[in-house]
């Protein structure tokens, strides 16, 4: 059966609905309000030892609206778009915005802030895919990833992953802004198994806006095998402080923490580690973290912002120094500034690469822990204190030894900025944060 | 009211509520059960999901944001061997239900249009907690007033508090399966929470604490026994520990957790592991391991989706399985899975009322209820004083676990020092990692203090999240790795 993933005729669909669902608000006597509405189609499928495991058809669609009486405000959302679960969720949203209290710092973004044009970026490409094909392309990831190496022996399954979808975000003072993208993918997750029956499990995978952009499956099965292969006979190291070097695709976490830091709630709250940080130097001088929202086909581009606050590019560290927050309107309003077009997150963060290579951070780490996966959530936003689980690699001499686990890496975020001691050029491009891997000063190891 | 009238109430209630609107009755299932049960599919379920949740929060002293949610559709599931096929739909109408149906069926080649007569049965359900309503059981007012005394509590406590963040959430969930082999089963499940959040600051120094509760009843819970100001006493308390707490020291040492949260410890190290998909994949560190001993024999662990109220708890499980309370590890040694219906299946096991989903627009998986360990033999006291040096941690927030090589860990909100036998200094930042198949051969002692959490735990597994509990006595584990940063 083809897939039905066809979403050309309902745009225009969405923005009526939002029409009714501001009119609706404005009937009740709404001051202001904003819709959000998508839908959209996918199908995922997974093959496993060879097998096929799951087919699903995913069908998402949802509508939320915010509707302001002046100062206070309330929200509802649904997913249901016939009138009446429609009319619902707007007078659901009023009846809260009678109980809220009035916030002087609620409302919609400033017009004059408000995206004009609206550039495509893109970001949409369908893939016409039967189910099939999914299964042929997931089939042939995971061979390959069993072919690479004996020691695979077990799987979690290969996926393959299809996503289209419609977003429409509209308001009361005339803002109407719809964004079609799509998003595919292919996953691969073995198991190897060592001589002594002990078992690691890696993944691998890629995530694309365009078809096109995919790498032949076979190459992420090979990759999710050569990185399992390389965890078997894991052990865990004495307890030690030493240089570690943080793989791209964990080192990305370091600049979520971060920019969690530095956002609005946490800044207002005043539960950051970084409070009042804008001019302080937080990395080393040749550090340059900067956001490219208008990317084409990148994986966090966007327009406008989660209000209709238009995006650019926009500078957060130069030479080692935080230059702004990541701010929306209200938190904006609150703390005196200006939205920094971050309603909803960042756009594609990027950290500017370095001139190293994986290969060359290495031999320049010399001795230390190489960081390939981290597990737990031991980080205190508000004073920055960091201890996580660990899995990767004890280096000597520039080289990989051996592979080590049950391990935790310990240090305080602050600290951790400033010791950064290199970017890789090893840039990880799939989501909306990218950075290299990052070489770290020095970290307590705890183990046995 | 009698287990069997509480039943079919839920029943008769859930069918109002999901199916007459849409005019679906007797034919219509068997018209969507008979497109997808060609020869080659052994097994399908229809779930009819509609559901209503709110949330109120407050920061800076109001109550300035409010959300209600209103969620309805039907997942439809067919399966064939090892191979599964689902497809989900918003609308619960019978054209949308047939176009799922064909999706769903597709896995399996040969899936011809075959007439079926689902003759439908009770499969029977537990009534743990009553049919409630809780957006309906306070008015918004005094729901808005609920968490505004909580702030003044948590600031009237202590001057250092400079911020508290509060909120209330509650949601009514109509659930209805319906399965081909004739099962037809529904529950309605309340669940409430409340969850408070301070930051304390001290010359120039701040830290937070964070406490809760809830379970599967209505707002009514909080305004019992002083609980909601118990919540804001204990966030506070917890957060002017913190403000005096030392780093952590790091490395290897006997740990004493302390009852009830603590037991998340059993969730990632122990349950994770030893769910029915795991180990049927051969994927778990546990798999193959029946019968082997894998504790102290002091250690007997159960899961328990019976326990009357609370958070982890159903009357049935999402395939309609009536939940019950299953031995994992019996004195030290492994004993059971956790199934749901399709693994049972397949590992010629029987279901332990353990398949659940996030929603219609899931796949039911083998997911834990209420995981805990039973009670031992020795007072609490006892157990701290036989610390030479050691770590006490008595609250925790996250935890994670590596199915396949049995690592763990969890992270300490609220630990201190043990020295000579005695609780000393407060610790920040420990963060504990451990082995699952081997962390419970270490447990030295166990305590005679069991306790279950307050109702706040949140289980997250392969993007699903649904609500657990978990539960233990103080427990002294030798030689666990402690993460600080003092070597």
């Amino acid at each position: 059966m083809d897939s039905m993933i066809t979403t050309a005729k309902t745009a225009p669909s969405l923005q009526d609905l939002a029409a009714q669902a501001l009119d609706l608000a404005r009937r009740q006597g709404a001051s202001a309000a904003e819709v959000n509405t998508g839908l959209g189609a996918g199908l995922s499928v997974t093959v496993r030892k060879g097998e096929v495991e799951t087919v699903e058809h995913h069908r998402d669609k949802s509508l939320s609206i915010t509707v302001f009486f002046g100062e206070r405000s309330g929200s509802a959302s649904t997913a249901d778009f016939r009138p009446q679960a429609l009319s619902e969720a707007v007078m659901a949203a009023c009846a809260i915005a009678r109980h809220t209290a009035a916030d002087p710092y609620n409302g919609l973004a400033d017009p004059a802030h408000l995206a004009r044009d609206i550039p495509d970026l893109d970001l949409h490409h369908p893939w016409p895919l039967s189910m099939e094909e999914a299964i042929d392309l997931a089939r042939r990831c995971e061979d390959a990833a069993f072919a690479t190496d004996p020691r695979i022996r077990n799987s979690e399954g290969a996926s393959i992953t299809t996503h289209d979808g419609t977003d429409v975000y509209a308001t009361s003072d005339g803002f109407l802004g719809t964004v079609r993208a799509s998003r595919h993918g292919i996953s691969c997750a073995v198991l190897g198994e060592d001589g002594n029956g002990s078992m690691q499990r890696d993944y691998d995978y890629a995530a694309v806006r365009d078809p096109r952009d995919l790498p032949a499956p076979e190459e992420v099965g090979r990759s999710a095998a050569r990185r399992t292969i390389r965890r078997l006979g894991a052990r865990q190291i004495k307890t030690c402080q030493v240089p570690v070097l943080y793989e791209a695709q964990v080192a990305r976490s370091l600049v979520s923490h971060l920019v969690s830091a530095i956002s609005g709630p946490s800044l207002y709250r005043r539960s950051s580690f970084l409070l009042d940080s804008v001019g302080s130097a937080l990395f080393p001088a040749w550090v340059h973290l900067y956001e490219e929202p208008h990317r084409k086909k990148a994986m966090g581009s966007a327009p406008f912002d989660g209000e209709g606050v238009e995006t650019r590019y926009r500078d957060l560290v130069t030479d080692g120094v935080l230059r702004r927050y990541c701010l929306d309107s209200y938190a904006a309003r609150k703390l005196g500034l200006v939205t920094t077009a971050n309603a909803g997150g960042v756009h594609n963060l990027m950290v500017a690469p370095g001139q190293e290579d994986l290969t060359g951070l290495l031999r320049q780490m010399g001795r230390g822990l190489f960081v390939t996966e981290l597990i737990g959530f031991g980080i205190n936003g508000v004073t920055g204190d960091y201890s996580r689980g660990a899995a990767g690699f004890w280096v000597e001499g520039g080289e990989i030894v051996y592979p080590v686990e049950e391990i935790t890496i310990a240090s305080n975020l602050r600290d951790m900025y400033k010791g950064l001691v290199a970017v890789g050029r090893d840039v990880d491009a799939r989501h909306n944060v990218c950075t290299g891997s990052w070489l770290l000063e020095r970290m307590t190891v705890a183990g046995g | 009211m009698t287990t069997e009238t509480f039943h079919n109430r839920n029943l008769d209630r859930a069918r109002e509520a999901l199916l007459t609107p849409a005019g679906i009755g007797t034919g219509e299932i068997d018209q969507v059960m008979g497109r997808m049960l060609g020869h080659q599919i052994d097994y399908a379920d229809l779930y009819f999901q509609y559901s209503r949740q709110e949330s109120w929060s407050l920061e800076e002293g109001q109550v300035k944001s409010g959300n209600r949610h209103i969620e309805q559709g039907v997942g439809v599931r067919a399966i064939a061997g090892e191979k599964t096929g689902f497809a989900y739909s918003d609308e619960i109408i019978l054209p949308a239900l047939l176009d799922a149906a064909t999706a769903a069926r597709a896995i399996a080649r040969d899936g011809r249009e075959q007439t079926a007569a689902v003759a439908t049965r009770d499969g029977g359900a537990l009534s743990l907690y009553q049919p409630l309503d809780p957006l309906l059981s306070l008015d918004d007012t005094a729901k808005v007033a609920l968490l505004e005394r909580v702030e003044q509590e948590a600031r009237r406590l202590d001057p250092r508090v400079t911020q508290v963040m509060a909120s209330l959430g509650g949601s009514q969930e109509t659930i209805l399966v319906v399965r081909s082999d004739g099962v037809m089963a529904a529950d309605v499940r309340p669940l409430v929470r409340l969850n408070v959040t301070v930051i304390v600051e001290q010359d120039g120094r701040r830290e937070h604490g964070t406490s809760g509760g809830g379970g599967r009843t209505d707002y009514g819970y909080f305004l019992t026994e002083e609980r909601a100001l118990s919540y804001a006493r204990e966030a506070v308390r917890q957060a002017l520990v913190n403000l005096e707490a030392s780093p952590a020291p790091a490395g290897a040492m006997q740990v004493v957790l302390g009852p009830g949260w603590p037991g998340i410890l059993l969730h990632e190290a122990i349950g994770h592991g030893l769910e029915g998909d795991f180990n049927r994949k051969g994927t778990s560190a546990f798999a193959g391991r029946l019968g082997d001993k894998i504790a102290a024999d002091t250690c007997t662990v159960v899961d328990d989706g019976t326990l009357p109220g609370r958070r982890g708890s159903l009357n049935i499980d999402d395939e309609g399985t009536p939940t019950q309370s299953t031995i994992l590890i019996e004195r030290g040694v492994l004993r059971g899975y956790i199934q749901d219906r399709m693994n049972a299946r397949l590992m010629g096991m029987a279901p332990t009322g353990n398949g659940r989903r996030e929603s219609y627009a899931h796949l039911p998986m083998p997911r834990m209820t209420n995981t805990y360990m039973l009670a031992g033999q020795t007072p609490p006291e006892e157990i701290i004083a036989s610390v030479k040096k050691g770590l006490y941690a008595v609250n925790f927030g996250g935890g994670q676990v590596d199915i396949t090589s049995g690592k763990f860990v969890f992270s300490a909100s609220e630990a201190y020092l043990i020295e000579n036998g005695r609780i000393g200094r407060p610790v920040r930042g420990a963060t504990i990692i451990g082995n699952g198949p081997d962390v419970l051969t270490r447990v030295a002692m166990v305590g005679n203090d069991l306790a279950l959490d307050s109702g706040v735990g949140t289980c997250g597994k392969d993007g699903q999240s649904v609500p657990v509990g978990v539960g233990q006595p103080t427990l002294r584990i030798d030689g666990m790795t402690v993460g600080g940063t003092e070597e």
